[in-house]
């Protein structure tokens, strides 16, 4: 867990959780993506299935799914509901 | 002589974008998420049939076409589905810079009615850059069909620039569409689009760099977007403005 964050992140939901998203950690370009996918502070991510390998994971986010790789989803914070 | 980069490279693309602009009386940018009907209502404008299936550099080829509409000779450039215009793919810099630097008489992003949130996130972007947008509010029979509602009005209120519902496979809305688009193309509707303030510090950068940049720029280019990404490490845009004044030095030339 990162103190300047705190809460946790969305790899450590579990398939079905529900999070509310906090914080974001990425910058530059990653972070732009983000937001543009709907990422932003307050938005609800429900985790729905993970790859057989562990990694990527399909999350529901404003109703859509999208697939993340635990690289990318270990910098989104969330408070899980 | 070989093929060089900029002979078959994605430059050589916006090229031909730029040309274009000699034809017709208005030059109209389609832009839009991907899924949201874009070609559905290119196609529906142009009586044309384009491929409907979208990956990297396919769209942006075959992206062009004519129709006439209230003695206007309109020609529609479909550009490809994107959900930002911020984001560096290849797709989204071919939509950014024809609409920031080709000057099209007006630019209509399509939106899905039925995924509105998601959908204005570019129009904003749009907004940003240019004033004369149009949101064509399309899937409107899908968004009935699912029950939701839309006010119009205030939608078009908040974003202070015209939006227009239609279904553009059942032609629902496509009259309004074209004349709106004339109308905005020839300045005739009054536009007053939602302006993102940012905060005060930012705001002051801005303003300094756009300062700067004044004399830099031709007076049609948007200072305060280029300002804001150079701001934002975004060098991409440099490369745009670079290439959009080498076109502009080579016109003048043969001009003189």
């Amino acid at each position: 867990m990162d103190a300047t964050h705190g809460n946790s992140n969305l790899v450590s939901l579990c398939v079905g959780q529900r999070g509310v998203v906090t914080s974001l950690a990425a910058e530059g370009i990653g972070r732009r993506r983000m937001l543009d996918l709907g990422l932003v502070p307050g938005t609800i991510v429900e985790s729905v299935r993970r790859s057989p390998a562990g990694d990527p994971t399909a999350y529901i986010i404003r109703g859509t799914v999208i697939a993340l790789r635990s690289e990318e989803s270990s910098k989104i914070f969330v408070n899980p509901l | 002589m070989g093929l060089t980069h900029q002979s078959s490279g994605k430059g050589a693309l916006r090229e031909d974008y730029l040309n274009y602009n000699v034809k017709g009386d208005y030059v109209i940018a389609l832009a839009g998420n991907p899924n949201t009907g874009k070609s559905t209502v290119f196609n529906a404008l142009t009586g044309l049939k384009q491929h409907t299936g979208n990956w990297p550099g396919k769209t942006v080829v075959q992206a062009l076409g004519n129709y006439k509409h209230g003695q206007k000779q309109i020609t529609l450039v479909d550009l490809p589905g994107t959900y930002s215009l911020l984001a560096n793919s290849p797709e989204e810099q071919v939509a950014r810079d024809f609409i920031c630097f080709a000057e099209p008489d007006a630019t209509v992003v399509v939106v899905d009615a039925t995924c509105l949130e998601r959908n204005l996130n570019l129009a904003l972007q749009v907004l940003e850059i240019t004033p004369k947008s149009i949101i064509c509010l399309n899937l409107m029979d899908e968004a009935r069909r699912k029950k939701i509602k839309i006010d119009v009005p205030a939608l078009a209120n908040k974003l202070g620039v015209p939006v227009i519902p239609t279904a553009a496979r059942n032609g629902e809305g496509l009259t309004l569409l074209k004349d709106t688009i004339n109308l905005v193309a020839a300045g005739a509707i009054e536009l007053n689009p939602k302006r993102l303030v940012y905060d005060a510090k930012l705001e002051a950068a801005i303003l300094e760099l756009a300062g700067e940049l004044d004399s830099l720029l031709p007076p049609q280019i948007n200072r305060r977007w280029i300002a804001l990404r150079l701001i934002d490490g975004d060098y991409t845009v440099v490369d745009g403005i670079r290439k959009f004044l080498e076109k502009k030095l080579v016109k003048e030339d043969f001009a003189s």
